[in-house]
C-alpha cells in the first residue's frame, strides 16, 4: 500500500507539473513514465469512464486491498490527464463547475442580503417602530389619564377618547409583537407581562377617576399608583422590547450590508481560470478567439460587475435609510416620550399637590415639578439632536416648530407654576388643563403634532431609502444564476469545440 | 422642660418687646439687681403669671427633657409689639398666607366637583376663623399646598405665615417652630375593613400586613411596638410616600390594615364606607398651628382665636360637620370629640 501511495503522489505531482508547463506539442505526454498504471487508456479518442470502468473490477484478486471510490476516481483522473483530450475534459469540467459554483454562491449570498434588506424594510423596522409605538401609546395613555383626572368634570370627550385609543393601540401592537416574537424569548416574556399589567393599569386609572368623581382625594393616590406602575414597571419593559427589536433591526442591517466576499472572490477566481484556459488555448493552437470561453468570461464579468455595483448601491441606500431614517426616528421618538412624560408630570404635580417630594441637594421639592424640568431638558436636547440629523427643510421645519412650541410651553409653565406657588391653584390648574388664557395644554398638543409630522417625514425618508436599497438587489440572484448557467454552457462548448478537433 | 420653658420665654419676651422693651428690661434688671435680688423673676415675667416656682423648677430640670410639648404655647393674653400682625395687615395683597394640605379629606381638601375651587375641611374652617380675627375677613387667605416634609421649612423661611395642616406638636418641632395651643386631640389608630378580624392595635394584628407612611409617627410606633404591644408576626410593608397611598393598598387588598393618626384615618374612612377605625387611639397627640419662632404676637393672636373658637361653639360645629361621622364610633364618643384644654406656659 505504501509503495502505491508513493507512486500515486509522484504521478499527481507529475500531472500538476504538466499542467503548469504544458508542452507545445499536441501529442500525448510520455505515458511510459507510468508503468504501474492499472489501465493505460488509448492515447486518443477513448473517453475516460469506459476505460476506467473495467479497470476496477479488473483486479478482483485478493492481493491488493479493496480500493476506495476516491482512489479509483483519482486513478481515472490521472489516466485522463495523460492525454490532451482528457486534460481538456478536466479543464472544461472544472471551468463549468467553477462558473456554476460562482453563480450559485452569488445567487445565494445576494438573495440572503436581499432578504435581509427586505426584512429591514418590511419586518424589523416596522416591528421596531411598533415597539416604539407601544411605548409611545402607553406613555400617551398615562399622560391622557393624568390630564383627564386634573380636568375632572371639565375633561373633554376628545381627551377621554385619546386615552381609550392609546390603550387600544398598545393592546393591538402587543398582539402583533407577540406574534413576531419567539416563544420563550425575553421579548415574549416582556410582552406577556405587559399584557398582564395593561388591564391592572387601566383598573387603577378607572378607580382614580371614579373616586375623583365622588370628590375623594384617594383618587389622586390611585392615579399616582397608576403612574408608578406605568413609569416603574410597564415603560421599562416596553423600553426593553424596543431595544430588542432595534437590535434585530441592526442585525438585519448588518446582514444586508455585509459585503459578499465569497461571491466576489470566487468571481475573480473564475475569471482568472477562464483567462488561463484561453491563454493555454492560444499557446497550443495560436487561435485567439474561442467563442464559448469568451461568452463565459463576458457573462462572468457581467455578474461580477452587477454584484459589486448592485451591492454598493444597495448598501448606500441602506446606509441612507439608517442615517436619515432610523437615527432620526429614534431621536424623535425620544423627544416625543420626553414631551409626554413632561406633560404627565406637569399634571401630576397639580394632582398630588406636594404629596410626593424629593431632595434636590439641600432643597425638598415636589417630585413631579422636578420630573417636569428634567423631561423638558431632555426634550430640548432631543430636539437639538433631531435638528442636526434632519437633512432637508421638510424634516427641519417640524423640528423647529416643536422647538418653538416647547419654548412657549416652558414660558407658560413658569407662569402656571408661579400662580400655584402664590396659592392661586385654580388659575394654575386652568392654565394647565386648557380652560384659562395661554394654556400649556395647547403648547404640549402642538409639540406633539409637530413631532408626529417630523416622525412621518422621517418614516417616509426611511422607507424611500430602504426601498431603494432593497430594490438594488432585485434580479441579482436570478440574473447571477442565469448568467452563470450561460457562462458554464459557454465554457463547456468552448472546450468541447477544441475537443472535437480530436475526433 | 422648665429650663427650656424659661429660656424660651426670656428669648421670646426680649424679641417681642423689641428694642425699647429690651431697654426697659435692661433698666428694670439693673434696678432689680441692685435693689431687689429676690424679686428678679417677677420683673422679667411680665404677665405670664406662672410665678417664680416655674423658674426654680426649670433650673433643676435637664434641658433635653420634654414632656407635654402641647402645653408650651404663649398665653393669649400676653402683650408686646404686634410686628408680625402689623406686617400682615400692611401687605399690598392683604391676605394671610397659610400652608395647608389639599389632599386630606375632611381636613384640608380641594373638591374637584367644587367649581369655585375653594378648599374645605376642619383645618380650613380654622384658617378662615383666624383670618377673620386678624384681618376682619374670613376669605382673606392665600392657601398654599405645602408637602408634609416641607412644613417646618416653609414656616422657618417665612414662605407662609403659618401652617395649619394636621401637624402634631412634638418636642423636636417646638425647637424649630412656635406652636399655638393644641386645637385637636388625636392618636395613632388602626384602620381596617369592617369585616376584618382586627379589633385594634393589639394581638389581632398577628400575621397581618400593615401599611404606614414614610417617616411617619405611625411607622415609628409600629417598629417600636413590634414584639411587645403587637405580635412579632406583624408584617410592616414598605412604607408609602403619603398616608393616602395606604388606603389604595388597603382597597386593593395588598395590606390588611393601615396605621396612621386618628384624624387622617378618619379622613380615609370617610372615603370608603367599607373600612372603619378599629379600637381607640393608642398614642396621645395634639395638633397645633405652626408659626415662626419670632412671631410671638401671631402665636398669641391665634391662641386668642382658638379660645373664642372653642368657647363660642365654632369648633364643635366644624367637628360635627367634618369629623363626627367617621371619628365617633357609634355611641362611643371619640377622645377627639372634645376640644383639648389649653395650658400655656
Amino acid at each position: 500500500m505504501s509503495v502505491r501511495a508513493a507512486i500515486l503522489a509522484a504521478t499527481m505531482t507529475m500531472g500538476e507539473v504538466e499542467v503548469t508547463h504544458p508542452p507545445k506539442s499536441t501529442t500525448a505526454p510520455p505515458g511510459s513514465g507510468l508503468p504501474t498504471m492499472p489501465v493505460v487508456p488509448p492515447p486518443q479518442g477513448q473517453p475516460v469512464p469506459p476505460a476506467a470502468a473495467p479497470g476496477s473490477p479488473a483486479a478482483p484478486e485478493p492481493g491488493p486491498a479493496r480500493r476506495t471510490a476516491f482512489a479509483e476516481g483519482a486513478d481515472k483522473l490521472r489516466a485522463a490527464a495523460t492525454t490532451e483530450p482528457g486534460r481538456l475534459r478536466i479543464i472544461g469540467a472544472l471551468l463549468a463547475l467553477l462558473v456554476v459554483l460562482f453563480g450559485a454562491i452569488t445567487a445565494w449570498q445576494m438573495s440572503d442580503r436581499a432578504a435581509a434588506a427586505d426584512d429591514v424594510l418590511n419586518r424589523s423596522q416596522p416591528l421596531s417602530s411598533d415597539a416604539a409605538d407601544i411605548y409611545r401609546a402607553l406613555a400617551d395613555a398615562n399622560t391622557a389619564a393624568a390630564s383627564g383626572y386634573l380636568a375632572g368634570l371639565q375633561e373633554k370627550p376628545a381627551m377621554r377618547k385619546g386615552y381609550e385609543d392609546d390603550i387600544r393601540e398598545a393592546a393591538d401592537k402587543l398582539v402583533t409583537a407577540a406574534a413576531n416574537s419567539d416563544a420563550g424569548s425575553e421579548s415574549a416574556k416582556a410582552i406577556a407581562q405587559l399584557n398582564e399589567q395593561l388591564p391592572e393599569y387601566k383598573g387603577l386609572v378607572e378607580t382614580a377617576r371614579a373616586n375623583n368623581r365622588q370628590g375623594f382625594p384617594v383618587g389622586g393616590a390611585y392615579l399616582r399608583a397608576a403612574n408608578e406602575k406605568m413609569q416603574k414597571q410597564m415603560l421599562p419593559k416596553a423600553q426593553d422590547l424596543y431595544t430588542w427589536e432595534n437590535q434585530r433591526l441592526q442585525s438585519d442591517y448588518a446582514d444586508a450590508k455585509a459585503f459578499p466576499w465569497a461571491a466576489l472572490g470566487l468571481g475573480v477566481a473564475v475569471l482568472a481560470a477562464l483567462v488561463w484556459a484561453q491563454r493555454r488555448n492560444y499557446q497550443r493552437t495560436n487561435r485567439v478567439l474561442n467563442h464559448g470561453l469568451i461568452t463565459a468570461s463576458g457573462a462572468c464579468v457581467v455578474v461580477l460587475l452587477w454584484l459589486v455595483v448592485g451591492h454598493t448601491v444597495a448598501r448606500a441606500g441602506l446606509n441612507d435609510s439608517y442615517d436619515h431614517g432610523v437615527r432620526s426616528l429614534n431621536v424623535l421618538q425620544d423627544a416625543r416620550i420626553a414631551s409626554l412624560t413632561a406633560r404627565s408630570d406637569e399634571n401630576l404635580s397639580l394632582i398630588r399637590r406636594g404629596a410626593d417630594t424629593q431632595k434636590v441637594g439641600d432643597e425638598t421639592r415636589d417630585a413631579y415639578a422636578v420630573g417636569y424640568e428634567t423631561q423638558i431638558g431632555q426634550l430640548a436636547s432631543a430636539l437639538a439632536k433631531a435638528d442636526s440629523l434632519a437633512d432637508d427643510s421638510a424634516g427641519q421645519k417640524p423640528v423647529a416648530d416643536a422647538n418653538s412650541f416647547m419654548k412657549a410651553w416652558k414660558d407658560r409653565h413658569v407662569v402656571a407654576q408661579g400662580l400655584n406657588d402664590k396659592g392661586n391653584y385654580q388659575q394654575a390648574r386652568d392654565k394647565v388643563i386648557g380652560v384659562g388664557k395661554d394654556p400649556t395644554s395647547v403648547c404640549f398638543d402642538n409639540v406633539d403634532k409637530a413631532l408626529v409630522t417630523a416622525l412621518d417625514h422621517e418614516q417616509a425618508e426611511f422607507k424611500q431609502a430602504a426601498t431603494g436599497g432593497r430594490d438594488a438587489f432585485t434580479g441579482l440572484p436570478y440574473g447571477a444564476a442565469v448568467l452563470a448557467v450561460l457562462a458554464a454552457a459557454g465554457a463547456v462548448l468552448g472546450i468541447g469545440r477544441r475537443l472535437s478537433e480530436y475526433r | 422642660m422648665n429650663a427650656h420653658r424659661l429660656s424660651q420665654r426670656l428669648r421670646s419676651s426680649l424679641r417681642g418687646w423689641g428694642g425699647v422693651g429690651a431697654m426697659a428690661v435692661a433698666c428694670a434688671l439693673t434696678v432689680v439687681f441692685v435693689l431687689l435680688p429676690l424679686a428678679q423673676s417677677k420683673g422679667a415675667d411680665g404677665s405670664v403669671g406662672t410665678g417664680g416656682q416655674g423658674v426654680a423648677q426649670g433650673r433643676q430640670a435637664k434641658a433635653e427633657e420634654c414632656t407635654d410639648p402641647q402645653d408650651q404655647s404663649l398665653s393669649p393674653t400676653g402683650g408686646g409689639a404686634t410686628t408680625t400682625i402689623d406686617e400682615i395687615k400692611a401687605r399690598k395683597d392683604r391676605r394671610l398666607i397659610v400652608g395647608v394640605d389639599t389632599n386630606s379629606y375632611r381636613w384640608g381638601y380641594l373638591d374637584p366637583n367644587n367649581a369655585s375651587g375653594a378648599l374645605e375641611g376642619f383645618d380650613i374652617d380654622l384658617v378662615h376663623r383666624i383670618a377673620q380675627d386678624i384681618l376682619g375677613d374670613p376669605e382673606a387667605v392665600s392657601f398654599k399646598a405645602i408637602p408634609t416634609s416641607r412644613r417646618i421649612e416653609a414656616v422657618e423661611s417665612g414662605e407662609v405665615d403659618m401652617v395649619v395642616r394636621t401637624m402634631t406638636i412634638n418636642c423636636d418641632r417646638i425647637k424649630q417652630v412656635a406652636f399655638s395651643a393644641p386645637y385637636f386631640r388625636t392618636g395613632q389608630q388602626v384602620l381596617a375593613p369592617k369585616t376584618s378580624t382586627i379589633t385594634g392595635f393589639n394581638a389581632t394584628l398577628a400575621n397581618k400586613k400593615v401599611c404606614s407612611a414614610e417617616t411617619s409617627t405611625a411607622l415609628d410606633s409600629l417598629k417600636a411596638a413590634k414584639g411587645n404591644k403587637i405580635p412579632d408576626s406583624v408584617k410592616i410593608v414598605e412604607p408609602v410616600p403619603n398616608q393616602l397611598d395606604c388606603l389604595v393598598k388597603l382597597q386593593l387588598g395588598e395590606v390588611d390594615a393601615v396605621v396612621t393618626d386618628g384624624a387622617l384615618a378618619a379622613s380615609q374612612a370617610a372615603q370608603d364606607p367599607a373600612v372603619e377605625l378599629k379600637g381607640p387611639p393608642f398614642t396621645d397627640e395634639y395638633y397645633g398651628v405652626a408659626m415662626n419662632l419670632k412671631a410671638d404676637d401671631l402665636v398669641r393672636q391665634v391662641n386668642r382665636t382658638l379660645r373664642s373658637y372653642i368657647d363660642d361653639g365654632g369648633w364643635t360645629a366644624s367637628y360635627a360637620k367634618w369629623l363626627h361621622a367617621t371619628l365617633d364610633q357609634g355611641d362611643k364618643k371619640s377622645t377627639s370629640a372634645t376640644p383639648p384644654a389649653a395650658h400655656y406656659k
